[in-house]
């Protein structure tokens, strides 16, 4: 790859051991006037680390982003890249490559130009030769896929090019980190998937330790290492997909990613009383109210095992590939969704004993539902 | 377009409307102009180039021209500065000075005029401050670059305001993450952006700065081959019934008018081009 070999000018400005390193906020906060975007974030970023930030609009996803930009200045702590305290410094001197979810091409530069941008900006002492800035553009123009489009302007592109060349051009100057700000929000379905799996490659060829924003689940689901889970300014879990999925650290985090229904239930110690029924607690010693949050996958029919609890089947509905059921334990309670083999021959109506896998419930008061 | 199906308006409707608008520009807009050109050449073309052969004319002219030449590339500067500090950043008293701008719009050139007599003239405040350093601005070419400044400061920002707001900080920004300087940033970023609007805003400045009377009226003191501007010269050559050499001047401010308006449809051709690139942007 030839972004990895040391510029001619001999000066090599990656740090030594290639170009990733580590980002740690140290209580970051940030408030505009009186309103707080980011009220006290500790975040490490492993070196290497594609990390997604996810949350809901508003939560403080994106200006946690600008801050280590360095395009927000911090009202309170410390971001430090690698050892060094990079909080004082400018966005210049960051060294960050930033990507803008309206990709922010300089409309009157051709591609090319917008992506040598960042070369020619250099003092004449670090700026490469011509010859040299044309055969980078071209390499990255490679690498973007946009080979012999460089004489092509902005608008002459579609959405999913433009972003490809917002990305060569924040590559070009070798930054440090690469940080995108939602950068597929623009896109349709189909060239944010494509666009998606493209990323993976380039991150791991290029290596960058990368932070992106997105408020889509799916994708950082999918694409992360690990994913920080913002609300109201706070990370309210950071952890693989599985950590995420399968034992979300507060009920936000349970009930805004996948799909779920919040139940009041009550603990009683060793079991979780759900209306009328009472189920194992599976080892979660809460006494008191409390909210239980189901996804389809929690639940399983119990057809002739032991254990199993009573439901009523409210509907019967397919959904793409599956049967879903919706189920009522009792009818003060919403219903909840469960996946049925194909073929089962539940009917709307029926009463059939279920099965908790997994039982996801914290007590109630716990800040941090769905707003 | 409006000209589909929906708008069910007769024929005769349209063409009536049409010929409305086409009559009264014809009565109120091109007669007069014409009657200007006719009444500059109807002594013929000798005598129309003779008024301009007149050292007072010519003192008018080249004093019109010094005036606009100073005032156009200051306002050019004060605009740029006040739509970026408008459109890019957020401060207190942000309203005021979006009100502020448009005030030589909404204040009668007269006002403008009297405004610097009574803060600079002979019984004015600084007036005898002034006088103690020998420094004349009313009834000197001071005093009309003031007020052609005053009265001509809107255009340019006004022109700038809602282009730059519309186009956002992102590119800034942009150019920021990758390295660019600030100065750097704008000389590359933010004034490529704007450069048709600002070229639009400065023709229109120009026009402004070179035709404007009430102001400069009051405060040029119509000395003659001194601080007479060209619209001034025209009161005067008019009542003096020298109807020729008046009309050749006001012909030629006419022409000015022209080009300037030939030019604006020519930018607002390529300039809406560019607008509308920006937006599908």
């Amino acid at each position: 790859m030839a972004m990895h070999s040391p510029p001619p000018d001999g000066i090599d400005r990656r740090p030594p051991g290639g170009v990733a390193i580590a980002i740690t906020a140290e209580g970051l906060a940030k408030s505009f006037g009186t309103a707080s975007a980011v009220v006290g974030i500790d975040l490490k970023v492993h070196p290497g680390e594609l990390l997604a930030l996810l949350g809901p609009s508003g939560s403080g996803k994106t200006t946690f982003l600008r801050l280590v930009a360095g395009l927000e200045t911090p009202t309170a702590g410390r971001i430090l890249f690698d050892n060094e305290d990079a909080t004082r410094l400018t966005v210049g001197e960051r060294r960050v490559g930033f990507v803008f979810q309206h990709y922010a091409l300089f409309r009157h530069l051709n591609v090319a130009e917008n992506i040598a941008y960042g070369l020619r900006a250099r003092p004449r002492r670090l700026r490469p030769p011509d010859a040299e800035i044309r055969r980078r553009v071209a390499d990255l123009l490679d690498l973007v896929q946009l080979s012999g489009l460089g004489k092509r302007y902005p608008t002459q592109l579609s959405g999913g090019q433009r972003q490809r060349v917002a990305l060569a051009r924040a590559l070009a100057v070798e930054p440090r980190v690469l940080l995108l700000d939602e950068p597929f929000g623009a896109l349709d379905a189909k060239v944010r998937r494509d666009l998606r799996r493209w990323l993976r490659e380039v991150h791991d060829r290029t290596g960058h330790t990368t932070l992106f924003v997105t408020h889509d689940q799916e994708e950082a689901l999918e694409l992360a290492d690990r994913v920080a889970i913002f609300n109201r300014g706070r990370i309210e879990q950071v952890g693989s997909a599985d950590e995420i999925l399968d034992r979300p650290a507060t009920p936000f985090v349970a009930s805004f990613v996948g799909e779920a229904v919040c139940l009041s239930v009550e603990g009683t110690g060793d079991t979780i009383r759900i209306g009328s029924h009472e189920v194992p607690s599976q080892g979660q010693k809460i006494v008191g109210p409390a909210e239980l949050y189901v996804r389809p996958r929690d639940l399983v029919l119990a057809d002739g095992a032991a254990g199993g609890i009573a439901a009523r089947v409210v509907a019967v509905r397919r959904t793409g590939p599956a049967r879903r059921a919706e189920l009522t334990f009792a009818d003060a309670l919403p219903p909840v969704e469960i996946e049925l083999p194909l073929g089962h021959p539940v009917a709307k109506g029926n009463v059939v004993p279920v099965r908790f896998t997994t039982l996801r419930v914290f007590p109630s008061g716990q800040d941090g539902g769905v707003t | 377009m409006h000209s589909s199906s929906a708008f069910s308006e007769s024929p005769a409707v349209r063409w009536t409307l049409i010929a409305i608008a086409i009559g009264f520009l014809a009565l109120f807009l091109v007669l007069p102009l014409i009657a200007v050109f006719a009444e500059a050449l109807r002594r013929g073309i000798g005598m129309f180039l003779e008024a301009f052969a007149e050292p007072d004319t010519q003192a008018a002219i080249r004093l019109t021209l010094l005036v606009s030449a100073i005032a156009v590339p200051l306002n050019l500067v004060f605009g740029l500065a006040a739509a970026w500090a408008i459109a890019k950043f957020e401060f207190p008293g942000k309203s005021l000075l979006i009100t502020l701008i448009d005030l030589p719009f909404s204040v009668s050139p007269v006002v403008s005029g009297l405004v610097y007599v009574l803060l600079f003239g002979a019984k004015g405040v600084l007036g005898p401050t002034l006088d103690d350093w020998d420094f004349k601005i009313i009834f000197a070419v001071p005093g009309i670059v003031l007020a052609t400044i005053f009265v001509t400061f809107p255009f340019i920002a006004r022109e700038l305001i809602p282009l730059m707001q519309e186009q956002g900080t992102a590119e800034e920004e942009a150019a920021l993450t990758l390295g660019a300087s600030g100065f750097r940033t704008f000389l590359t970023v933010t004034l490529p952006n704007v450069r048709w609007a600002l070229l639009y805003g400065v023709l229109l400045c120009n026009a402004r700065a070179m035709g404007e009377f009430g102001a400069v009226s009051v405060v040029s003191g119509h000395i003659r081959g001194l601080t007479n501007t060209m619209p001034l010269h025209v009161e005067i050559l008019y009542n003096e019934y020298n109807f020729v050499a008046a009309f050749a001047v006001a012909s030629l401010l006419a022409a000015l008018a022209f080009v300037t308006l030939g030019a604006k449809s020519f930018l607002e051709w390529r300039h809406g081009d560019a607008l509308a690139a920006t937006r599908r942007h």
